[in-house]
């Protein structure tokens, strides 16, 4: 895989974008994940979380100016998460949890701060956190003198001696009535400089011109500080606290980040590393983390019940359930594919690129990269369009060129569509009584392997309604090896049928199966391939009212055809030409997998079928539908479904349609072949020279439906049988009096149990392997 | 998949050679890999039994881990 491109596609996906709370939260503190353990009443992680990033959390969780609040996106349903008053309720709570141990360092420095405000008390923390030795010099007679004086009433002296009383356990020297003074001498600063590896002045507004022989100054008086680094002029000398904000609002949660990025200035400073280099610390910010929050009902805010005392614990929880909380994972929403592996798509082509790039060891993403449907509804709903089908094909592309991929996962499809593609079912003529053909009629491989009669019926209708001979092509167009990621298989079966198309004189393809549409159109784009369904539509249809149309029927689009608009226009013209009431389930450009795309049932039946089973719920109605694996699948997990055949050409025996159960793969091939032979007998009068095997084995429905689920066909089944009663080679189980028996078919082992009835074998029992067993000898 | 209903191993008889099988030594053979392993066997023409248990538990389980190697 390319590794620029795995890039490129890992930088479209959003979800790990911070969350607009804490994006806009100075510190980045991660309400979101705070939130949600206060929703799951889990208050110590809350309070772990929040204590990991703010320093004081007693003084911060009282008086907090909250921006979080402010861009918060419940806002648009029912009012922002009061998360300030949350922060209060957990502080309240857990505040005695709260345990703080300095690092040791190996070299402590001494750092003098100048100002014991929030910035400066800050920055003392942080750096006694860090081992270093910290002194304050403050001019007033307490610390955090405007704490007291600015927020009497929301912050109660008990958290302020809470919050102190713990830097004070760390170490720090608050030196208060110490004003710090120009030059030389006790308090001077020059003195301090002196004493110290670094100094801060953590000032308040005003200027600050006596220090001005020390340190450059700005115009106005201050001192002049590098709004990044926090750096002065002198290099031992930082800056800090509400000094260079002049004129703007006070904010507590600002004041502490001022101090905490002062704090890591010093820090590199005292380690000799560079102020800038690889810094992040860059505040307040937004976030691009798309929410959709119009999938969310409005819940209002939590009112306290006691305004003054702030939430109760329960109010607090409450209030934290109205959290979404924020996350895009609009894809994982939709595809059980990503949900199934407990992913999202950042993370996934990480993996799957990872797992491309293993030189020795265990690839443990095989089958997960195998078990996309390539459907393309993750592209549909990801607001910036990241294709996951394309990331997965394109891994099973790089894989299957270096031989890495297992082909145990599509061994079995890529059989079928082997089948599909022999002289079983491959065909290729012009209407009888015609040397060319106006169009070639190509219905897919697995319309006939469903409804062989139906695609009779609807060769003579285009017969009779188009002039100028209507060809007729049984084949398939590859999809399963363009799935499977075999590009250079798909490309030799795009020549083959390209050939066989300029050998019927190179007519227009009219086919029945959006997914041929789709790959014939990728792999062939000179050739014109149109769907058969708009044809019909402008043809008309001559029945006014089929039967299968007397109950609504939900429409199901084909995911191969989420972008076929003028196919979607043309089955709805049908289906309501012939009495159908359709009603949309998500619409088209929203439509999901079957399951078969990608061959996701092939290599991951558990996933396919939550796939098929989460669309299977959207709807009690009946489903319509235009694809034959779609109706099938959809039959195969129990939803009664139609095909738009069966509305155009209702069932001749006058059977309900919806109720016509999936034949199954085993099934599907006789279809084929009696398909063709039918053909071949009463069009063109001929008898086909590879005719059915036949058999008298008898296999139970039961257990028919249990081999689908194994991947095993009935005739390898019957061979494995007739092989036994022949050579006599197999096991007789004195108990059942049952015989078992084996055969190996290409690269699978087949074991059937079996009975003998009368001299008629009835299967009990089937399974497979792949490795293979040897008597030693 | 489906719990297996395997019948006893003490039970099965070669047809073929109308003996009981017996536990022998059998090369299990994926991907260029051989492994040795002891499994049921008819002892004069060497049929080996395997059952559904183990083709679905344990046989599968190192397929796979063959296949992602």
């Amino acid at each position: 895989m390319d590794s620029k491109k795995v890039k490129q596609w890992e930088a479209l996906c959003i979800e790990e974008q911070p969350p607009a709370c804490t994006a806009a939260c100075p510190l980045h503190v991660d309400a979101r994940a705070m939130v949600e353990k206060i929703a799951a009443g889990d208050f110590s992680a809350a309070f772990a979380i929040y204590a990991r990033i703010v320093p004081f959390p007693a003084i911060i969780g009282h008086i907090c100016d909250h921006p979080c609040e402010g861009v918060c996106r419940r806002e648009e349903a029912g009012g922002a998460v009061r998360i300030g008053l949350i922060e209060r309720a957990l502080v309240e709570a857990s505040y005695p949890t709260l345990k703080r141990t300095a690092q040791q360092a190996r070299r402590a420095k001494r750092v003098a701060i100048v100002g014991a405000g929030l910035s400066g008390l800050t920055a003392a923390y942080d750096l006694l956190m860090k081992g270093h030795q910290v002194t304050v010099f403050e001019a007033d007679a307490h610390p955090l003198e405007r704490l007291h004086h600015d927020y009497a009433d929301d912050l109660p002296p008990s958290a302020i001696a809470a919050d102190l009383g713990m830097l004070q356990r760390l170490g720090v020297d608050i030196r208060c009535r110490s004003r710090v003074v120009a030059g030389a001498g006790p308090l001077g600063l020059d003195t301090l400089i002196g004493d110290h590896d670094a100094v801060l002045l953590a000032l308040g507004p005003g200027p600050a011109l006596a220090f001005s022989p020390t340190v450059r100054l700005t115009d106005n008086g201050r001192i002049d500080i590098d709004p990044f680094s926090r750096a002065t002029s002198h290099p031992k000398v930082f800056g800090g606290g509400f000094h260079s904000e002049q004129g703007e609002r006070y904010s507590p949660i600002g004041s502490v980040h001022d101090g905490r990025r002062a704090a890591a200035s010093i820090d590199r400073f005292l380690q000799g590393a560079s102020l800038t280099a690889q810094r992040q610390d860059d505040g307040a910010g937004g976030t691009c983390l798309f929410v959709n929050t119009a999938a969310h009902p409005p819940v209002p805010p939590v009112e306290p019940l006691d305004r003054r005392a702030g939430y109760s614990e329960a109010e607090a929880v409450e209030e934290a359930r109205r959290c979404f909380p924020c996350h895009c994972l609009e894809c994982v929403k939709a595809c059980p594919f990503l949900a199934h592996y407990k992913t999202y798509p950042r993370r996934a082509v990480r993996e799957i690129y990872n797992n491309d790039s293993i030189v020795m060891g265990n690839r443990k993403s095989n089958r997960m990269i195998d078990s996309c449907a390539l459907c393309g509804l993750c592209d549909a709903v990801c607001p910036t369009d990241l294709a996951m089908g394309d990331v997965c094909l394109e891994a099973r592309r790089s894989m299957v060129e270096r031989g890495h991929m297992p082909i145990s996962h599509h061994e079995f499809a890529l059989n079928d569509m082997a089948h599909a593609r022999s002289a079983r079912f491959a065909l290729a003529r012009h209407q009888p009584g015609f040397a060319a053909s106006s169009v070639l009629f190509f219905p897919g491989c697995q319309l006939p392997a469903s409804s062989p009669d139906q695609v009779v019926r609807l060769y003579r209708h285009l017969c009779a309604s188009i002039e100028g001979g209507v060809g007729l092509m049984l084949d398939c167009c590859g999809a399963p090896a363009h799935w499977a990621g075999r590009q250079q298989f798909h490309e030799e079966i795009a020549a083959e049928l390209r050939s066989t198309w300029k050998a019927m004189g190179q007519p227009t393809i009219v086919t029945a199966c959006s997914s041929c549409l789709k790959t014939l159109g990728q792999s062939l784009p000179d050739i014109p391939v149109h769907s058969v369904w708009p044809l019909l539509s402008e043809l008309g249809w001559q029945i006014e009212a089929s039967p299968a149309a007397s109950l609504p029927l939900a429409i199901h689009d084909p995911c191969s055809g989420r972008h076929a608009k003028g196919v979607q226009r043309a089955v709805r013209e049908l289906a309501a030409a012939v009495g159908a009431e359709v009603r949309e389930l998500s619409g088209a450009e929203l439509t999901t997998c079957c399951g078969y795309g990608g061959l996701a049932q092939f290599a991951n039946p558990v996933v396919a079928d939550k796939i098929v089973d989460q669309r299977i719920g959207e709807s009690e109605d009946d489903y319509l539908t235009y694809c034959a694996m779609c109706r099938d699948n959809f039959a195969r997990r129990g939803k009664r479904a139609v095909h738009l055949l069966d509305l155009l050409l209702p069932p001749i025996d006058g059977s309900d349609p919806a109720a016509r159960p999936d034949p199954g793969f085993s099934r599907r091939r006789e279809n084929r072949t009696r398909l063709k032979m039918a053909l071949l007998k009463d069009l063109w009068d001929e008898d086909m020279t590879d005719p059915l095997p036949q058999s008298n084995v008898v296999i139970p429905d039961e257990v028919r439906a249990q081999m689908e689920r194994k991947l095993i066909l009935a005739e390898d089944v019957i061979a494995v049988i007739t092989n036994a009663e022949s050579s006599g080679q197999k096991l007789k189980d004195r108990a059942s009096d049952h015989f078992i028996a084996t055969g190996r078919a290409g690269n699978v082992t087949t074991w059937v149990e079996y009975e003998l009835a009368d001299g008629v074998p009835i299967v009990r029992r089937a399974y497979c392997h792949r490795m293979e067993v040897e008597a030693k000898p | 998949m489906t719990t297996p209903n395997d019948p006893t191993v003490s039970d099965l008889v070669c047809a073929r050679c109308d003996v009981p099988l017996e536990m022998g030594k059998v090369n299990a053979s994926y991907l260029g890999q051989v492994f040795p392993v002891d499994l049921p066997r008819c002892p004069s023409c060497g049929f080996v039994y395997v059952s559904e248990e183990l083709a679905y538990g344990r046989m599968l389980n190192v397929e796979q881990a063959l296949e992602d190697k």
